[in-house]
């Protein structure tokens, strides 16, 4: 058993990764929302599948990415938006709403109860009341609206947002809107007789001008609401929404393609025709692979990507790990350790698969916005953990790993709620080098950081209130930590210097004294401290401790509080949910080190043999002390 | 004594302090941009020797904390005096100065760029040009002989000239001024916009008819104060008291738009408050501004500007283009893309004249091969020891 043990957990692993990866089926009677998922359409300045629009709008809509229903059924986001694209009536009944705020309901009349999801048929009686209420906060700056005015605005939002999806494929009240198109086509060419007519000066049928009138404004409107850009120019370098083609086609008097495929499949959607709208979507796609055969491709892949959700599956098993490598202090060391890092490095690989598939999408460096920071971080974090757990053995680097990797994805996971997390970068960041070369330093800057103080919160932990941590562990924690620092100073230096070199290249100034500069040099300043208060003999090995612990205080203020200031080029809006989580990361770590500062006769592993700790403290590592200044 | 100082100003000890100091001003002064804006915050926190409470304007005010420049000019001396005492070469100390020659370029050059780096703005509407940049936060007081049609002559008071002196005479001006009131900052008003019996103190130009309230200084990010100044002019060799021969009291100020004209000696003068001009001996003209958005989105992909430099003295005639990421460098300035207005049709172009713009760069590399070297050194001592241990 101890041998097989590590084994079996992996292929576990293993197998639960499988059942989950694989392709989703499609029942024979059910429309094939697979094929209709993968066809790319254009929102935010990015080619991507429906089903990546229908995942972040119900995200930005609903705060999840599946919808529960009044019956209890569970359907998927791409169900949702082929509901809402061509079953408007259907989708109306949905309850998609987020609302919480007791004011926010008391403006419609409601209690606040245990629903917090409502219908657009729910709300439709006081749409004009929440357009108005959320215009006013809006002309606010997001620091000064109240938590109801941010509600109400957000609301307002999601409100347009469906409101937009609906008319984005075709007017919301179109019933056979193939047919209405055949309508418009026949209407498009005496049209164009007359109106070449009337400009001539000659007599012309004012009938004919009057019927196409009234279709182009239909079709003008929607081409204003549009929020998807459905039909792509032959070149692809343009896209256009089906609204505008339509609109266009006065002068091409020829309907296109795309817009007459998406009517068709619209049609038999409402219907409930699944044969017809099986082979239409096949068809569209076919088009889409023959016409846009890189985007297909890219889209294709976007939607295995979504449909895979490698980082939530790696969290899953870094807990594991994590629990497994703490497992392995009480007992059963071997087995427990090992199944640990197998698991972790099971978990690194399906944690890179994301990260480089998001590379891929994207055609970018890995960290371009605070989400893929937070991917990045315990990316790096995670590697150099799994080298300290392959060079030391005992289960601390495993246990680092496994901690940080799940915590960073589930930041990474929270911060994900406003939308694409793939989107399209603001033009000063709109360079690869930089990104490549100062973004990533100062991220595994970051990374180094929380692993020193993660090593550090075991060291304290286990020392004070277990009997785990005995000398050799205390040493080897202290080693890790050490070096650690080591390596966050070197790559948080460079990369803050990156910056400064980059500003100087973009703004002509070194240093702005921007927040974020400002939270980069705070880390450099305070890793500075750490290794000369060591080099100069003013710490010991429980000092260290307690300084990297402050690390984690002072990174975290880099990484997330100077972006809640709401001031300068790095500030990517105010991020009022998280605020309480940072101060209660803040305040947990100094209680840490108020802990860590107790008397060492207090601590429950030093507790027994006192003397034997303190020549330790007094000899800690003199051989590490590095030939300093001194 | 002299040993004592030695010793405190070479410690670790005071190397720990400043870079706490360091730390703490840091921090503070960056919750404070919250409230000042980053410029402001900047000139009370970094570009000073101290931090002032309450900050001016007060009756009085005391330094609570070190500030920027001396926290930065202690640092740099215990640096350097820390490495000239005990400075002894080994190959194993290779990591330890180079590190610390890299910081000590660093900081030096970060103390240069704050007292000799210049930045102003040129701001190019489609097809204008120009040659010269201008300095929105700073004032001058230009004094124009336009009697020649082809050349004028311009005499510029900076704004701190006109705040602290009473009387103002130049060799190229017939006449002297006197500041008869300054404001740093302030509101103007109609005289007759609520009849107070407030009297102007101009009685020349649009001045006579307006009232200046003086106003606390502007610290919002976007805010700025509205130089305002009442000059009286003085004909050379007339006494200060003969009213007689004064020609009058003018109201110059940021508010106030056009020129004001006068005329003395056959020459004719005009009066203007505006952003201090740095004149460059070559001209810019803005051909075409771009602003490229990612289609169906208000992101904005790329700013650029096609403009024409023309340098005589140089025989330089050729069209650049500035877009993000990419300035121009012309004679020891730098031209980068700042910013656009609203229309999309002016363009406005940040100039950084900054003398020691390498020190960065060579800082850079220095201390990263520094640390480099240094972890380096210890990473394989480490491993080297670790594998005796296991063996």
């Amino acid at each position: 058993m101890k041998r097989f043990f590590p084994l079996l957990a992996l292929v576990l692993a293993l197998a639960w990764l499988a059942t989950s990866w694989l392709p989703p089926k499609v029942a024979q009677d059910e429309p094939d929302l697979v094929t209709f998922g993968k066809i790319p359409v254009l929102v935010g300045g990015r080619v991507k599948p429906l089903d990546t629009v229908a995942r972040n709008s119900l995200l930005i809509i609903h705060g999840k990415e599946t919808l529960r229903l009044a019956n209890a059924d569970q359907i998927t986001a791409i169900h949702w938006l082929a509901d809402l694209l061509f079953k408007a009536e259907t989708a109306d009944e949905y309850p998609v709403f987020v609302i919480q705020n007791a004011e926010v309901l008391g403006l419609f009349g409601w209690e606040q109860s245990d629903r917090k999801y409502f219908s657009f048929a729910e709300l439709s009686p006081f749409l004009k009341q929440i357009d108005e209420q959320g215009e006013q906060s809006d002309k606010l700056e997001s620091v000064q609206r109240s938590a109801y005015q941010s509600a109400v605005l957000n609301l307002r939002n999601a409100l347009i947002l469906c409101q937009r999806l609906k008319n984005s494929l075709r007017p919301q009240d179109a019933h056979d809107f193939s047919k209405e198109l055949e309508t418009y086509a026949a209407a498009l060419p005496p049209a164009a007789h007359a109106a070449g007519q009337r400009e001539k000066g000659e007599n012309f049928d004012k009938a004919q001008l009057d019927s196409a009138a009234a279709f182009i404004e239909r079709y003008e409107n929607i081409a204003n609401m549009a929020y998807i850009l459905a039909v792509p120019s032959p070149q692809g370098s343009q896209w256009h929404s089906i609204g505008e083609t339509l609109v266009e086609a006065v002068r091409t008097v020829d309907i296109h393609p795309v817009v007459k495929a998406y009517a068709q499949i619209g049609d038999a959607y409402h219907v409930g025709d699944q044969r017809a709208f099986n082979q239409q979507a096949a068809q569209l796609r076919d088009w889409f692979s023959k016409e846009q055969p890189n985007a297909t491709k890219r889209t294709s892949f976007e939607f295995l990507f979504n449909h895979v959700d490698p980082f939530t599956h790696s969290m899953v098993l870094y807990v594991l790990a994590f629990l497994l490598a703490c497992g392995s202090w009480l007992g059963w060391t071997r087995p427990l350790n090992r199944a640990a890092f197998y698991l972790l490095l099971l978990a690194l690989a399906v944690h890179t698969f994301g990260l480089v598939s998001r590379m891929y999408l994207q055609e970018r460096p890995p960290v371009t916005n605070l989400y893929s920071s937070a991917i990045f971080i315990g990316w790096g974090a995670v590697i150099v953990a799994l080298i300290l757990e392959r060079i030391f053995r005992d289960g601390i680097g495993a246990a680092c790993a496994g901690a940080i990797g799940f915590i960073t994805l589930i930041i990474a996971h929270h911060l994900a709620g406003s939308g694409d997390t793939l989107e399209m970068l603001q033009a000063v960041l709109d360079t690869n080098i930089w990104l490549a070369t100062h973004v990533v330093a100062i991220t595994t800057g970051y990374s180094a950081m929380f692993l020193a103080g993660m090593l550090a919160m075991i060291y304290i932990i286990r020392g004070v209130f277990t009997r785990s941590l005995k000398k050799e562990t205390a040493d080897s924690l202290s080693r890790m930590t050490y070096g650690v620092v080591c390596f966050a100073t070197l790559f948080s230096f460079v990369g803050t210097v990156l910056g400064g070199i980059w500003a100087d290249q973009s703004w002509g100034r070194f240093w702005g004294w921007d927040p974020k500069e400002n939270g980069a040099v705070l880390i450099v300043l305070w890793c500075a401290i750490i290794l000369h208060a060591r080099w100069g003999g003013f710490i010991k090995q429980r000092g260290l401790m307690i300084m990297a612990i402050f690390g984690n205080v002072v990174t975290s203020f880099s990484w997330f509080g100077v972006n809640m200031l709401g001031v300068g080029l790095h500030s990517y809006g105010f991020m009022q949910k998280a605020f309480p989580w940072l101060v209660g990361f803040i305040v947990s770590q100094l209680a840490l080190m108020v802990l860590a500062a107790m008397p060492l006769e207090r601590w429950r592993s030093f507790r027994m043999a006192p003397g034997a700790v303190r020549r330790k403290d007094q000899s800690s590592n003199l051989k590490f002390v590095p030939p300093g200044l001194a | 004594m002299l040993r004592k100082l030695v010793n405190l100003i070479t410690s670790l000890k005071l190397t720990m302090a400043c870079l706490a100091a360091a730390m703490a001003l840091i921090f503070a002064g960056t919750i404070a941009q919250v409230h000042l804006g980053i410029w402001e915050a900047q000139q009370r926190y970094f570009q000073s020797l101290f931090v002032w409470w309450p900050p001016e304007g007060h009756g009085f005010r005391i330094p609570i904390f070190p500030g920027g420049h001396l926290i930065g000019g202690i640092l740099l001396i215990n640096l350097i005096a820390a490495h000239a005492k005990r400075f002894h070469w080994a190959w194993r100390k290779l990591g330890i100065h180079l590190t610390h020659a890299g910081l000590i370029i660093m900081l030096a050059g970060g103390l240069f760029t704050d007292l000799f780096a210049v930045e102003s703005h040129m701001r190019l509407g489609s097809g204008e040009t120009r040659n010269y940049s201008e300095d929105p936060r700073r004032m001058e007081l230009a004094v124009i002989d336009t009697t020649d049609a082809e050349l004028d002559q311009v005499t510029a008071i900076p704004e701190a000239v006109l705040r602290q002196s009473r009387t103002i005479e130049h060799q190229s001006l017939p006449f002297r001024i006197v500041v008869r009131n300054f404001y740093q900052n302030s509101r103007l008003r109609m005289v007759n916009e609520n009849g107070s019996n407030i009297k102007p103190i101009a009685n020349q130009g649009p001045g006579a008819q307006v009232v200046v309230d003086s106003a606390p200084r502007a610290t919002g990010v976007n805010e700025r104060d509205v130089v305002t100044a009442a000059i009286e002019i003085i004909p050379t060799g007339a006494a200060d008291s003969a009213a007689d021969r004064s020609l009058g009291t003018w109201l110059v100020s940021d508010a106030l738009g056009a020129p004001q004209t006068f005329s003395w000696a056959d020459h004719t003068w005009q009066l203007v408050m505006r952003p201090a001009r740095y004149y460059k001996p070559y001209s810019v003209t803005l051909q075409k501004f771009t602003h490229e958005r990612y289609i169906g989105t208000e992101i904005p992909k790329n700013f650029a500007s096609q403009i024409t430099l023309i340098d005589p003295e140089q025989a330089v005639n050729r069209n650049v283009l500035i877009y993000m990421n990419h300035p121009l460098r012309y004679r020891g300035e730098t031209y980068y893309q700042a910013g656009f207005e609203k229309d999309d049709k002016t363009s406005i172009l940040q100039v950084v004249r900054n003398p020691s713009f390498v020190a960065p760069y060579i800082a850079c590399i220095v201390v990263a091969a520094g640390l480099l070297v240094q972890f380096g050194y210890h990473l394989v001592g480490f491993s080297r020891r670790r594998r005796t241990v296991l063996a």
